[in-house]
């Protein structure tokens, strides 16, 4: 990544209010996206990286506050006023969601979505303009023109799909954070989507952050990925280096757990994703970690920098910041049912 | 997706199921009528008449056949719309319920203009700004207004407007000048003086409906505030609001275009499930105005006991209340194509 | 702390019932804003209402029928004065103690109604949603014809019917009411038990081989048993409204019996005429408070313990005290 990043975080925090303590749903997130650069983030549902994309665009629900930095054209989003933020929606940061079929008014037309949409953020143009720019945008999309004035019950899923991301990018956003976009999808619709998606930077020079549980979607469309567990990156590369050589055990566990044409044996990470309340000390991962010594329990890990890469896990050092004794591995006490749910 | 084959079916099925219900009802209002002892006519005339006389009428209204007989009379009665004649004063049903029913409809119309008008108007004011003293305000207002019988509510407009401010008469439907140089067409009386052009009969029946249809009006949109609350917070969470938002749309126009808009739709089925409740409310606010309208004639006829009366009387409710039942069903499955059988 | 293991089986079944209400009343406590207080006000208002219909002989100045004292009558129409605090009516028996005494007359006719339409509707509504079958369909049919009509006009022909063949007094106003009602509860009731019915802990319970009435008691009626509590509350403000409508239209209480607001009204209301404002006034303002105060501790129930409704109650977040635990843990 030569240019600077579109985007920066900085040690986010976003946490739901409960009555008693917050979900740390994201605690301490840091990653850069670069122009036009495909960023995969990638982890078990419940893992944070939805409240992740959507604190990014400040769409968080009522009860979550966010804390850290979210640095967008020099400006810090957390700390901006609600109508600040508002503005930046869809002309330079834009979200398209998992659930397709609720997502446009049942009662709108299809030509009034882009007219609203486009009305709102460039008043100045004219009905021409507005009609050619959402032609345009759809017609990339594959949406013909004819079709400009149905309703949204008269198109699939799929479609659905691809005029949401064509409502996105008709005002060409700097980054666009897809959230699961092709989970609802079969299987041959989500590889048009995937297709439409990949081809962002050539076609409208826009960021993509993908948010999936699926392997094989990240390695397929991705430059980067990011591995996300419990709220926490704990892997960070070029899509061909961490598939080939994963640095950290979760990542390892994760890729020993996708099913191919050669599976003959189903492989499972025992246990359950942690409690968000209260998660584990040290490492988040080590109740699960085939590989954990007796530091993990006790320390949070130290990030590791390698060229593009990043790691937190205490097998990759720093060996000076291990107590003596930590390098034991540690007795796990076997992880019971009652844990499992 | 061809909508107007299944909307023709969906009628036809409707109807069909319209039957029992219908059937149902009436057979209610036949055991009801039967459950006193003796028989309408006696009853009614009792003492009053010689024997002979008092056979005679009864052999004429069929009241001395068995029952089975007398239920199949009556069902082909009501098939055929002959309901007999009222005991008190001789008039045939038929003509109670088009001079009588047209008053109360006539009524009834500007009291559910009146009750939408303020009941939505609130309503939205309240769920869009949820929990605020607006929010309260309006919630507050609907809840004390359905608190107030409408004969009170009736009695305190007498007295204000009526006696104390002198703006607004109190009871009927018409001047006594005017109800007697009327000509009727419709038996709607606002229709009939603009048909003739006879501008003081217009104003003087405007004047007399100020009050009964407004203050029936009120109490009912009392309850539509709550309805059309809870609607429109329903409809806020939607997730094509979510998806306007991610766009960036102004809150002002989401809340608007997306929510108040789509919040509405349902008004047709709100509407006709309270036609029950304009129906009993009719009947107090015409004999708190002494409005000649069914609902008075109702309890004029229950007071002299007589239930042939009675018994037509409601059997027109049932014929109503059935018919905007279906007239609902139909609408929602107009707007609606997901409700088809 | 995580997830503290329940040591499985049953512990003492009156210590879990308690648990249980308490567990069900607890979102009444958590309640904040503006449901909290609606529903404090609302209980209080009916709290006075119910004092009122309790401490009526105690309270209240005179007899409801009572037009004279020490054997002299009192004046007719007197407006409100310190003799008599909201006047006097036509037949000149004393507002206020009519007021006072209508309460009792209002609260009598009310609890019955709902406890009996309870007791019909809510079985009914049970049996028929979690056995389904012919019987089911037959009284859907049946009741879905009667909700569609107007409760008023049902309710007057029994009470007009009853009132023949028994005479007109709480019982049988009563009876009209809780007629008028029984659709109504057996569709919610019925309504909100197929839906539990389908949830995938019942089928569970149903897998392991719970007889239906153990499932029924377990599952579905505590379950559907939350939802009564507003309905109720919601419904009685709806019967005394309807009391007093069959009152004014002569069909209620008769005079003898009691004191009833809306006869009053109906006495009323030729006095408008004549501006004497006070015969119809209170016993007015008393259905109105009455009425409110119902339909405040119904809805703030329903805020607080219907969750669809209730609205989350989310603590403070502070961000620098989680700081300071991870830097322990490191």
């Amino acid at each position: 990544m030569s240019d600077a990043p579109v985007l920066s975080v900085r040690n986010l925090r976003v946490y739901y209010g409960t009555p008693g303590d917050p979900v740390r749903a994201v605690d301490g997130v840091s990653l850069d996206i670069g122009p036009g650069e495909v960023l995969g983030l990638v982890g078990e549902s419940g893992c944070g990286k939805s409240t992740l994309g959507r604190g990014i665009l400040g769409l968080l629900p009522d009860g979550a506050r966010a804390n850290g930095e979210v640095i967008y054209g020099g400006r810090n989003l957390v700390d901006l006023p609600m109508k600040a933020t508002r503005r930046l929606r869809g002309p330079e940061l834009g979200l398209i969601f998992q659930e397709p079929m609720t997502r446009l008014n049942p009662l709108m037309r299809i030509e009034d979505h882009f007219k609203e949409t486009l009305e709102q953020h460039e008043p100045g143009l004219s009905d021409r303009d507005i009609r050619n720019r959402s032609l345009d945008t759809l017609g990339r999309m594959g949406i013909p023109p004819t079709r400009f004035r149905q309703y949204p019950h008269e198109f699939s899923g799929g479609m659905r799909q691809r005029i949401m991301i064509a409502l996105a990018l008709v005002l060409r956003p700097k980054l666009l954070v897809a959230d699961e976009p092709t989970t609802s999808l079969d299987v041959i619709v989500e590889g048009q989507i995937l297709r439409l998606l990949a081809d962002l930077k050539e076609n409208f020079g826009t960021a993509l952050l993908m948010i999936t549980h699926n392997l094989g979607i990240v390695a397929e469309s991705c430059d980067r990925m990011a591995v996300m567990y419990a709220g926490k990156i704990v892997e960070e590369g070029p899509v061909k280096a961490v598939f080939f050589d994963p640095s950290h055990p979760y990542t390892q566990e994760l890729l020993r757990s996708t099913i191919s044409l050669d599976t003959t044996e189903l492989h499972s990470i025992p246990g359950a994703p942690p409690n968000l309340i209260d998660p584990p000390p040290g490492c988040r991962f080590h109740p699960r970690c085939p590989a954990a010594m007796q530091v993990c329990a006790q320390k949070l890990p130290v990030e590791q920098r390698v060229e593009a890469r990043r790691v937190s896990c205490w097998l990759h050092g720093p060996e000076r910041q291990i107590p003596s004794g930590g390098q034991e591995k540690l007795q796990r006490a076997a992880i019971g049912v009652a844990d499992e749910a | 997706m061809k909508r107007s084959g299944s909307l023709r079916s969906y009628v036809i099925t409707r109807v069909l199921l319209a039957f029992p219900m219908l059937l149902i009802l009436l057979t209610v209002v036949f055991l009801l009528m039967r459950v006193a002892p003796g028989d309408p006519i006696t009853a009614a005339l009792g003492g009053r008449v010689s024997a002979e006389e008092l056979a005679r009428r009864r052999h004429d209204a069929g009241y001395d056949r068995p029952l089975p007989i007398q239920y199949l009379e009556y069902l082909r009665g009501v098939a055929t719309l002959n309901l007999g004649t009222t005991i008190l004063d001789n008039r045939p049903m038929t003509q109670v319920i088009a001079q009588n029913g047209a008053a109360t409809l006539e009524l009834s119309f500007f009291a559910m203009i009146v009750a939408m008008v303020s009941g939505v108007g609130i309503g939205l004011i309240a769920g869009r700004y949820r929990d605020t003293a607006a929010d309260l305000g309006g919630r507050l207002f609907g809840i004390v207004l359905y608190a107030a019988p409408v004969f009170f509510l009736g009695f305190l407009a007498q007295l204000t407007f009526g006696k104390w401010l002198d703006w607004l008469p109190t009871s009927g439907q018409t001047s006594p000048i005017v109800g007697a140089t009327l000509a009727t067409h419709t038996n709607l009386l606002v229709i009939d003086t603009i048909i003739d052009r006879n501008w003081t009969a217009f104003q003087d029946v405007v004047r007399h409906l100020i009050m009964p249809s407004v203050v029936l009006g009120l109490v009912i949109g009392g309850v539509f505030i709550r309805l059309v609350r809870v609607n429109l917070l329903q409809t806020m969470k939607g997730d094509y609001v979510e998806a306007a938002r991610a766009r960036g749309v102004k809150e002002g126009r989401v809340v608007y275009k997306h929510a108040f808009k789509n919040a509405l739709v349902p008004v047709i089925t709100i509407v006709g499930l309270n036609m029950a409740l304009l129906l009993g409310g009719a009947v107090l606010t015409e004999t708190t105005f002494n409005w000649p309208g069914i609902g008075h004639s109702l309890v004029t006829y229950l007071e002299n006991r007589d239930y042939t009366a009675v018994q037509g009387i409601i059997v027109v409710f049932a014929l109503v209340v059935v018919a905007v039942s279906l007239l609902v069903d139909f609408l929602n499955a107009y707007v609606d194509p997901r409700i088809r059988y | 702390m995580a997830t503290a293991a329940r040591v499985g089986g049953l512990r003492a079944s009156s210590r879990q019932r308690i648990a249980s209400a308490g567990r069900a009343l607890k979102p009444v406590a958590e309640a904040r804003g503006i449901a909290r207080g609606m529903l404090w006000a609302g209980a209080a208002i009916t709290a006075f209402f119910v004092f009122l219909a309790f401490a009526a002989p105690l309270v209240s100045p005179y007899n409801f029928n009572a037009y004279q004292s020490n054997g002299v009558r009192f004046k007719q129409l007197a407006p409100p004065s310190s003799a008599h605090w909201m006047g006097t009516t036509v037949q000149s028996t004393d507002v206020m103690s009519r007021v006072v005494w209508g309460a009792q007359t209002e609260l009598k006719v009310v609890i019955i109604a709902v406890a009996m339409s309870l007791l019909i509707g809510v079985p009914l509504g049970l049996l028929s949603g979690y056995f389904g079958g012919p019987l089911d369909r037959a009284l859907v049919l049946v009741m879905d014809a009667l909700i569609a009509f107007p409760y008023l006009l049902i309710a007057i022909v029994i009470a007009f019917l009853l009132t023949n063949s028994f005479g007109g007094g709480v019982l049988t106003a009563a009876i009209a009411i809780t007629a008028a009602y029984i659709p109504l509860y057996f569709r919610v009731v019925r309504n909100h038990v197929i839906s539990i019915r389908e949830e995938s802990y019942v089928d569970a319970a149903r897998a392991l081989g719970a007889r239906p009435w153990t499932v029924i008691r377990k599952y579905v009626f505590f379950n559907v048993v939350q939802n009564v509590p507003p309905i109720a509350t919601l419904n009685a403000a709806d019967a005394i409204l309807l009391l007093a409508a069959l009152g004014f239209l002569g069909y209620g209480i008769q005079p003898s019996a009691g004191a009833e607001w809306g006869y009053d009204i109906n006495r009323a209301v030729s006095d408008a005429s004549s501006g004497i404002w006070w015969t119809a006034l209170f016993p007015g303002l008393a259905i109105v408070l009455l009425v409110t105060g119902l339909t405040l501790l119904g809805e703030g129930l329903n805020e607080t313990m219907n969750p669809v409704l209730r609205r989350r109650q989310f603590g403070d977040i502070d961000f620098d005290s989680q700081n300071a635990d991870e830097a322990e843990a490191s």
